[in-house]
């Protein structure tokens, strides 16, 4: 072995250890964390972080900055509102079709936004979330302004009662998990392996002979339909399904908590979430000047700040997480 | 007449083109503003629409605080938030010009959140009214309508500086050198002109056309500190269908593009909100750079 592939080999062993260190760190966190915190928060906080993980998929790991990501959150929880509530559907399979839902919506305006890149897909993604959140106020079945409210939380399955908060708390912890574990695995395959080369330099990937449209796609679709998870399961833990899910402002805070936490890194978005859920929490009494620290936030990140806080642990420890 | 079962009368018909036409007025002006942005800074400026309602409230304290009518508010307001313009240039755009635009889009965007939380802070969600000047009160007839003058004005407004800012930018000097700026900053500064200072008068002068179109939206929609963020993502799209190269091509697009809204409202009310938006999926299908616009 050359000292190269030497020194390679010890970087991706200690990348291992310290993912195995952080992830079990997390997974500690949350089983502790309801018998500290408020389970609901945490359960929401979750949600969220499943959100920001999905966001960070496009951007992170494709470059790819949405803007309209909360189309998908939002129209994810509506659809599984509606399938629980109307259709009387065990939280499952209302989930599966909030989130199919989503990854449908997630193919149709990525087919057509994938084709720009940089800013113009920023603005495209801004223009077609505008266009969902039109749609869920004029739609019947998302009853405009008021939303969808008392979302039965049904048995999971036919077995486990959901309307028992410890073993919603279980399912909601597991269902973050595994969206967590998924884009693990989808960035550290092959397939993610191209996703970054193509951030990196698309035209050498296409000159290699691969369609980055078609891996753009894929990952924006998977992106969507994880984001949509996330949605669907806020709408079982919250009981509802509204408007604010859908709104330009959540498509702001997903990129706050990202760009918080740290882009292009694995516990980052979960992190920022964290921060940006507690900030809203332990603010709200501020009123509108949560979105004026919000925004200071942004600036202060972009300017000084752009690896995040895991971003920068993980530069100054030379591992990457 | 009757179309897609929605009986359609000839006032309403003029009434909603006449709508049409003052949002395009706004459409235009500010895709204008970006589109100048875009050329010499190559960014898109997210907080535009913040700039549009500040405009907008700049006419509002000026009247309230310095008593200074329309007329001072439509020069004031946009120099004054062109000011701020040029300062958020230099204090932060400037740092990120090596970095990827991305950063600078956030940027914007976090600004936009402050300035809107600032204002939502300090006047809720509620608005200001701004009386019409008396000079452009009162309504013409034109025989098959009455068109109100301040609607006519706004229209008339918006054209010309929307068509002087396009001749500016081809046929003189100035524009040749933005132009060239555009193209080629490092040679340009070889022929010793201060292109830092040209980027950020640009930067101020896109601010100041959003500016100007607040003062001129003020005495119609109310001043409220939601104004900028409802306006800006069918501007964006505004933008996407025009695309981005071209000055020529933001005006006519945001024309048309409010035209075509204020038919939709007439023939098919439930798609008024959204036909913008497809339209600009529909462009985008058949031209991905935007009907006037260089493949990006």
């Amino acid at each position: 072995m050359s000292v190269k592939a030497v020194v390679a080999a010890d970087v991706t062993e200690r990348n291992r250890k310290a993912n195995a260190v952080a992830f079990g760190v997390m997974v500690a966190l949350i089983a502790i964390a309801p018998f500290v915190a408020y389970p609901f928060f945490i359960m929401q906080a979750l949600c969220f972080a499943l959100f920001a993980c999905a966001f960070n998929l496009l951007i992170g790991y494709v470059n790819l900055l949405s803007l309209g990501h909360a189309m998908f959150l939002g129209l994810a929880s509506y659809v599984c509102a509606h399938a629980a509530k109307v259709w009387g559907l065990e939280p499952v399979s209302a989930i599966a079709i909030g989130v199919l839902a989503a990854g449908a919506l997630g193919f149709l305006t990525g087919a057509l936004a994938i084709r720009s890149s940089g800013i113009y897909f920023a603005m495209i993604t801004v223009a077609f979330s505008q266009m969902v959140y039109f749609f869920c106020v004029e739609a019947p079945f998302t009853h405009g302004e008021d939303g969808i409210q008392a979302v039965p939380q049904g048995r999971a399955l036919g077995l486990f009662d959901l309307s028992n908060p410890w073993i919603l708390y279980v399912f909601v912890a597991i269902v973050f998990l595994f969206g967590f574990l998924s884009i693990q695995r989808i960035v550290n395959s092959p397939f993610g392996e191209i996703l970054k080369a193509i951030r990196e330099n698309e035209p050498r990937v296409v000159s290699l002979g691969y369609r980055s449209m078609q891996y753009k796609l894929a990952a924006f679709t998977l992106s969507a339909a994880l984001a949509g998870l996330a949605g669907a399961t806020k709408a079982i833990v919250a009981q509802n399904a509204s408007l604010t899910d859908v709104s330009f402002a959540m498509s702001g805070e997903v990129v706050l908590m990202t760009l918080v936490g740290g882009m292009g890194t694995f516990y980052g978005p979960v992190l920022g979430a964290l921060i940006v859920v507690s900030m809203q929490n332990y603010l709200a009494q501020f009123g509108e000047w949560v979105t004026v620290i919000q925004g200071v936030v942004f600036v202060a990140c972009v300017l000084a700040f752009r690896r995040g806080i895991v971003g920068e642990l993980a530069a100054r420890a030379k591992i990457s997480l | 007449m009757t179309i897609f079962g929605h009986v359609i009368s000839w006032p309403q018909l003029y009434g909603q083109l006449l709508i049409g036409l003052i949002n395009g007025s706004f459409y235009a002006l500010l895709s204008l503003g970006l589109a100048v942005i875009f050329g010499m800074l190559t960014i898109v400026n997210f907080a535009h629409g913040a700039f549009y309602m500040m405009g907008a409230f700049g006419a509002y304290f000026l009247l309230q605080l310095a008593g200074l009518n329309y007329w001072w508010a439509l020069v004031l307001s946009p120099l004054i938030i062109g000011a701020v313009g040029a300062l958020v240039e230099r204090l932060f755009l400037k740092r990120l010009a090596g970095f990827d635009p991305l950063y600078s889009l956030l940027l914007t965007f976090g600004l936009a959140l402050i300035f809107q939380g600032l204002f939502q802070n300090y006047f809720g969600a509620s608005g200001m009214p701004y009386a019409i000047p008396k000079q452009l009160s009162g309504a013409y007839n034109l025989g098959f309508m009455f068109l109100p003058v301040y609607r006519g004005w706004v229209i008339v407004a918006s054209m010309v500086v929307c068509f002087g800012t396009w001749l500016v930018i081809e046929k003189t000097k100035l524009g040749a050198y933005l132009r060239a700026g555009t193209e080629n900053p490092t040679m340009v500064r070889a022929f010793g002109i201060n292109v830092p200072r040209m980027v950020t008068l640009t930067y101020a002068f896109g601010v100041a056309l959003a500016a100007f179109a607040g003062v001129l939206a003020a005495p119609i929609n109310q001043v409220r500190p939601g104004m900028g963020a409802d306006i800006i993502a069918v501007v964006f799209a505004v933008v996407v269908i025009g695309g981005m190269g071209s000055i020529l091509g933001s005006i006519l697009t945001g024309f048309v593009l409010g035209v075509v809204e204020g038919l939709t409202k007439v023939f098919y009310p439930e798609a008024s909100n959204t036909v913008v938006f497809v339209i600009m999926a529909i462009v985008l299908l058949i031209r991905p750079a935007g009907l006037f616009g260089r493949t990006a």
